[in-house]
């Protein structure tokens, strides 16, 4: 094994590892807005880092775009996706009113 | 080096099977159906994994195919009313 397989699986490992920090995170936090922003991060990073390590591997240029839409793809509906969710929730369920310090 | 890849694959199923969990407790529709969006993004990861783990070209198209339609089921169930109450 050399050092750019080396490299690959390890940008692959932390990829891995950021879904399954997402799933516990998913499991564990207490309400939807904050396990979207677990679902967020294992999405984009965990993927990124995936599709990053497999690109090292790549045989040709054309591989590595096609690697790079499927995440450009997945960055674009993802975010749009969980825009909405979280902006649903929150215009649907009334925001308490701000408490500042020393009031 | 396939072997390495086959076992990430299998260390992001294990994660996708743990965030199933989550469908299963819910407690809203919401819930469940961000389980579902992890779902769809781990399983193109998974289907990545093992395009470079087989040498099949073909997968890469499968996780785009999947990648196009992961985002879809969330946004028709926010459109729907689905993420609060009913528009």
């Amino acid at each position: 094994m050399n050092a750019l397989d080396a490299l690959s699986l390890l940008l692959v490992g932390a990829g891995a590892g950021f879904f399954l920090v997402g799933s516990i995170g998913l499991l564990r936090l207490p309400d939807l807005l904050s396990r979207l922003h677990a679902l967020t991060k294992a999405d984009n990073l965990g993927l990124g880092l995936v599709v990053a390590g497999l690109a090292l591997q790549a045989e040709s240029l054309r591989q590595v775009l096609q690697l790079g839409l499927v995440w450009a793809l997945v960055l674009f509906s993802g975010s749009i996706a969980c825009y909405l969710l979280a902006h649903a929730e929150t215009a649907s369920t009334p925001v308490e009113p701000e408490t500042r310090d020393g009031e | 080096m396939a072997a390495a890849l086959w076992a990430m694959a299998g260390l992001v199923l294990f994660s996708l099977v743990v965030g199933l969990l989550r469908v299963e407790r819910g407690p809203g529709p919401g819930d469940r159906l961000i389980a579902a969006q992890l779902l769809g993004s781990g399983a193109v990861a998974i289907l990545l994994l093992l395009a470079f783990a087989t040498g099949e070209a073909a997968l890469v198209d499968a996780a785009l195919v999947l990648a196009l339609l992961a985002g879809v089921a969330l946004v028709v169930f926010v459109r729907r009313g689905g993420g609060g109450e009913a528009p």
